[in-house]
């Protein structure tokens, strides 16, 4: 045991985890509202509208995310007139592709996430507010969202901790997150096991965080 | 089309054969997987606290660190653990183990701590009055888990298992980046040669949903098979 290495890389992963932290954050926050649409597209009665829902989930959820952000990283760039259009500002950066595709892929599991949680609503719910004349609008927002919202939080509680993990990706596009660090670190020294011991406690501790938050905020919006 | 093509001029074959890596990767992995969970479950479920604490150490942190992190301790401190054990029986050469091994022991690990906890969840929702019925009828230990317990664990279990299998079978795109060629490091060889990185990318992709596509359709056969009676 190089405890000396452990000290000294200690700091430096400590940075990194900031920018996985970012990573993370934005591409839930983006996630959350692709999630949102997707999942109201998918309880529209429209056959052609949740089919494209339901397709869009199948795809980002069955394939593994490296691939979907080396599509968005190496192969979008390929195209022309997106080399040439205002888009590429954004696509030529390793940290937006990243994000785009943290968001299209979490925005996918959230949408499933959601749409369970709206399908579980009981019916009666939604007719009481009708009978008490509320206007569907309202009902949506104030009662169905809401608790939608408390259906669906052990399960996206689930689905951040994925996405945590998930960020380590970016680091196969050259983002030096808390995994591009470690693997930076431990190609340098050849102390795998040093490394992976204080990246690891980190990500456990991020991991810890988010699971009682979410615990805090369950008990919170539970009915009784 | 031609990119595709089988022979010398496309890449057809090639990526053909890194499917069956894939595919071979998955399932070793899953097994090494299951073989975790087989010692696993039984500490997760003892009554000895010590014993319950191992493996939720193992199943907490697995499943708490990024899969990538997991795989490069594995790559970079696989044959340097290897070479550590082998050196105190006596043997001090170098060592290297292939990309192969590495690689679904590295996913057959985290694999391991998700089946541990289906096959908790499994064993835990039979009801009580199954174990007690097979003690009753005088099944010694062997012969209860094997006869009574196990076939209905197995029900409950598949639909989470093949979940399971879904991650793995994703998580084995990850280990690209130790050089091992399946689907992933095939489209990466592949595209940097042709530069349509688009193309291998996208193919990559349809692959990847092909095989979750086919092997959710075996999976539900076998769902059918196990609720039989139900």
């Amino acid at each position: 045991m190089d405890f000396e290495l452990m000290i000294n890389s200690f700091p430096k992963l400590l940075n990194a985890a900031v920018v996985t932290l970012k990573l993370l954050s934005v591409s839930l926050i983006v996630g959350l509202f692709i999630g949102l649409l997707f999942a109201i597209l998918r309880l529209n009665k429209n056959v052609f509208i949740n089919k494209f829902a339901y397709v869009y989930s199948y795809i980002f959820r069955g394939t593994p995310l490296l691939v979907q952000i080396f599509i968005i990283y190496f192969g979008l760039g390929q195209i022309e007139s997106i080399r040439y259009s205002f888009l590429w500002v954004i696509l030529k950066e390793p940290y937006w592709c990243a994000i785009i595709a943290f968001a299209l892929n979490t925005g996918a599991y959230t949408s499933e996430i959601l749409r369970s949680a709206f399908q579980t609503i009981k019916p009666g719910i939604v007719e009481a507010g009708r009978s008490l004349g509320i206007s569907s609008k309202v009902i949506f927002y104030k009662i169905q969202i809401p608790i939608a919202i408390r259906q669906s939080l052990p399960a996206y509680g689930n689905e951040i901790i994925l996405m945590m993990k998930g960020t380590s990706l970016a680091s196969t596009v050259t983002l030096m997150d808390l995994t591009g660090v470690a693997k930076y670190i431990i190609s340098t020294t050849f102390k795998p096991i040093e490394v992976f011991i204080v990246a690891g406690g980190i990500y456990l501790f991020m991991t810890f965080i988010i699971h009682n938050v979410i615990k805090f905020l369950e008990k919170k919006y539970s009915f009784n | 089309m031609e990119l595709l093509a089988f022979g010398d001029t496309g890449w057809g074959d090639e990526l053909f054969r890194a499917t069956l890596m894939t595919i071979a990767v998955s399932v070793t992995a899953m097994l090494i997987g299951f073989s975790f969970a087989a010692i696993f479950t039984p500490l997760k479920l003892s009554k000895f606290k010590s014993l319950n604490l191992i493996a939720n150490i193992y199943t907490t942190v697995i499943r708490g660190v990024p899969e990538l992190l997991v795989i490069y301790l594995f790559f970079f401190g696989g044959s340097g653990a290897i070479m550590f054990v082998a050196s105190m029986f006596g043997y001090n050469d170098y060592i290297e183990i292939n990309a192969f091994v590495t690689g679904s022991f590295a996913i057959g690990i985290i694999s391991g701590a998700y089946s541990t906890e289906v096959f908790r969840g499994a064993i835990q929702s039979i009801d009580k009055g199954q174990f007690e019925a097979a003690k009753v009828l005088g099944f010694n230990k062997f012969k209860q888990f094997y006869k009574i317990i196990l076939p209905q664990m197995l029900r409950l279990a598949i639909p989470n298992l093949s979940n399971v299998w879904q991650i793995t079978l994703k998580d084995t795109s990850l280990i690209s980046v130790t050089g091992l060629v399946e689907i992933m490091r095939q489209s990466y060889i592949a595209a940097g040669s042709t530069r349509d990185p688009l193309f291998f990318y996208s193919f990559a992709a349809v692959l990847y949903l092909l095989l979750t596509f086919l092997s959710m359709k075996l999976i539900n056969k076998l769902e059918v098979k196990y609720s039989r009676g139900y």
